[in-house]
């Protein structure tokens, strides 16, 4: 067994899924300038869809996700219009802390529904059997299992999908143009409602998606558990750069593989791996005190 | 308002099961003469809400048996035992305010619970201050009855679990070189890691992985990376049966063949249905064994099977057996004075419980045997037992 090729694609499986979550904080504020505090929440409820969907409905991996992924993205969109449309006006404060709330009401909601006992995956969506890959592999001399390929290629693939519409499609032109001025680009007749309503679809789609994915690799999913995840995919994003998309996939990247590397490496030079979070939190700290912006970020002038 | 609306439900749950519970005999004919009240501390919410509903559900079935019984009887008069279940969220400092309350407001005459070692061990410390008698049927670690006179327990220590896993592993496997993996962040974990690690040392087990985490981590792929690249016979893991299953899954996903052992954390909640095929045949060690349980035992499975259609856990065999202790303590007393109850409970010499025969050390803490049990299609099966040298002793 290669120690490093081992540690490197267990990196890349939490990076990923860090990432997939980060898209959705950095989408949202990219174009609201909204930190939409109930996303780890949102990612909660896409991962328990999961279970809806694979036990009570008992349907196969892709249609459990897709299923999923669009409840959730419904869900996002009905959110953004009850909780925070009426706030748009209104101070930024206020809208974050309705995102708070509207964080509560998800977990305790859940917790209220489901009760608080842990649930798990059916066994057909733990064990990943996909064609062509089979159980287990080799690559590069460390053993990986079909489920970390599967994670890795689909937040690829939905991180490439997400690229293409946001850079190449009108949509995606005009959730830039929207996050550049939204005062003037609703004078050019695009919705500005339509427009958010698309935003959040898309990143609560797929936070419902990184729900699914972590409860395939971590398949123990109980109410709270997007809020230390949403907390750290926020972090992720802000310091990739909020607002960019590529600063959401490198940051969330980023942590995955402090987060690995740490605790592999850190013995070497006697550093136990009860220093993972601090060293990683460390080295955050530290980009943003070099770069405030994040990574891919542009500072924006705040006219007076 | 979170806070509240949980409040909320879980008043609601504890109605609930009170009415479902709720003995429609007897009662009628008792001529109470007062109540006693007795706290409970559970984690009925958090990260292990199963240890909180089996406790509950011990708990009130064990209320229920004595005040059928027309209660605990002291000078001649009987009372009825009414309990008062708090929710710790298994966090350790909600739980020193659920204990102080208790205390200060309820004015129990004793405190069962709580459960984990990280909720028991800084509870211990309130209950002693203000001199009320605590049980934690669960707490394994030494810290929590150490120079505590007011603090009990129904539970084996950790440093008499680990020499039995350690010896386990040795005799079992053969094994030569283990691992470990826990939450230092957790008292039970860490000190269960310790004095594995110690004893399998002394055993001539070679630890060639110490690796640690903390509450609440999920991915464990880099810890378990590195202990798999040391290759050991054995990976020891005392954890909740919320991590277990991942470690289990993930270690397996990493490409470990080796043998996998627990402690008596692994009896409780769900560990097996959450985990799945990839724990069938593991072992770990724990308190009692309900398909070698003596009479005393029989019976007690026998009731919690009818009434709440499952069987009894670990957590609720231990909490049953805090309450029998609690109920022996106040009627030798002869009194609900706090110091009365204390006294006789540390004059408790053998008892014979739902868990065994135990007797009590000068700490409070019980002698008692330890079993091995293993998964065997999702059946927790009795495999081996392990009991202190000269115990229990001849008749």
């Amino acid at each position: 067994m290669d120690f490093f090729a081992q540690q490197f694609f267990n990196a890349l499986q939490l990076g990923s899924l860090y990432a997939l979550i980060a898209l959705g904080y950095t989408m949202v504020y990219g174009v609201l300038l909204l930190i939409n505090f109930a996303h780890g929440d949102i990612f909660m409820v896409g991962a328990f869809l999961g279970v809806f969907g694979s036990i009570t409905l008992d349907l196969p991996f892709v249609p459990t996700l897709i299923l999923a992924m669009i409840l959730t993205g419904l869900m996002g969109v009905g959110i953004e219009r009850v909780a925070y449309k009426p706030l748009r006006q209104a101070s930024r404060l206020s809208a974050v802390i309705t995102a708070l709330g509207v964080g509560l009401l998800l977990e305790n909601g859940m917790l209220a529904l489901t009760g608080a006992d842990p649930r798990s995956y059916p066994d057909n969506i733990k064990n990943l059997n996909p064609p062509l890959l089979g159980d287990q592999i080799d690559i590069l001399g460390a053993s990986i299992s079909a489920e970390t390929i599967v994670i890795i290629v689909l937040a690829l693939l939905l991180f490439g999908g997400l690229y293409f519409i946001v850079q190449r499609t009108k949509w995606g032109m005009a959730m830039r143009a929207i996050s550049y001025d939204k005062f003037a680009v609703p004078l050019m007749g695009v919705s500005q409602d339509q427009i958010i309503s698309m935003t959040f679809l898309l990143g609560t789609g797929l936070a419902a998606a990184g729900g699914i994915l972590w409860g395939v690799a971590y398949p123990i999913l109980n109410p709270y558990m997007g809020m230390r995840i949403g907390w750290k995919a926020f972090i992720a994003a802000v310091v990739g750069g909020i607002g960019d998309i590529r600063g959401a996939a490198v940051g969330g990247l980023m942590l995955g593989f402090i987060e690995i590397f740490v605790p592999a490496y850190g013995k070497d030079i006697g550093v136990s791996s009860t220093w993972r979070d601090p060293i990683a939190f460390g080295l955050l700290l530290i980009i943003l005190v070099a770069r405030p912006t994040g990574l891919f970020g542009v500072a924006r002038r705040q006219k007076v | 308002m979170k806070k509240r609306l949980v409040t909320l439900f879980l008043t609601l749950i504890v109605i609930v099961g009170a009415l479902g519970t709720m003995p429609t005999l007897a009662q009628d004919d008792c001529d109470f003469a007062g109540e006693i009240y007795v706290g409970v501390i559970a984690p009925l919410t958090g990260d292990i809400p199963d240890v909180g509903k089996s406790t509950q559900e011990a708990a009130q079935m064990a209320v229920d048996e004595i005040n059928a019984a027309c209660g605990l009887e002291i000078d001649g008069e009987a009372y009825e035992v009414v309990i008062i279940i708090e929710d710790n969220e298994s966090k350790a400092e909600s739980s020193v305010a659920v204990a102080t309350r208790l205390i200060v407001e309820e004015d129990v005459v004793a405190i069962i619970g709580p459960q984990s070692s990280k909720q028991a061990v800084p509870t211990g410390q309130v209950a002693n201050d203000r001199e009320t008698p605590m049980i934690s049927p669960w707490s394994t670690n030494p810290d929590t009855t150490k120079d505590r006179p007011w603090v009990f327990r129904v539970a084996f220590l950790d440093p008499f679990q680990g020499p039995v896993v350690a010896g386990f592993i040795v005799e079992e496997f053969g094994a030569t070189t283990a691992a470990v993996l826990y939450d230092i962040a957790s008292d039970y974990p860490k000190g269960l890691a310790e004095n594995f690690r110690d004893a399998a040392e002394a055993s001539g087990v070679e630890i060639v992985g110490f690796e640690s985490f903390t509450t609440g981590d999920a991915d464990f792929s880099s810890q378990l990376t590195n202990i798999i690249a040391a290759n050991p016979d054995v990976i020891f893991t005392p954890q909740y049966y919320n991590e277990v299953p991942l470690i289990v899954q993930q270690a397996r996903g990493l490409g470990y063949e080796g043998e996998i052992v627990g402690s008596d954390s692994w009896g409780t909640g769900d560990l097996y249905e959450l985990c799945g095929e990839d724990c069938n045949g593991l072992f770990y060690s724990t308190h009692y064994a309900s398909d070698i349980a003596t009479e005393v035992g029989q019976t007690f499975i026998g009731a919690y099977e009818e009434l709440y259609g499952a069987k009894p856990d670990d957590v609720a065999a231990l909490t049953y057996d805090a309450f029998q202790l609690l109920f022996t303590a106040i009627e030798e007393a002869n009194s609900d004075n706090k110091t009365d109850v204390r006294d006789a409970l540390a004059s408790i010499e053998l008892f014979e419980g739902v868990t065994g025969i135990m007797s009590f050390d000068e700490q409070g803490d019980p002698i008692k045997c330890a079993v091995i049990i293993q998964f065997v299609d999702g059946e927790k099966t009795y495999y081996d037992s392990a009991c202190p040298v000269g115990f229990p002793p001849e008749e």
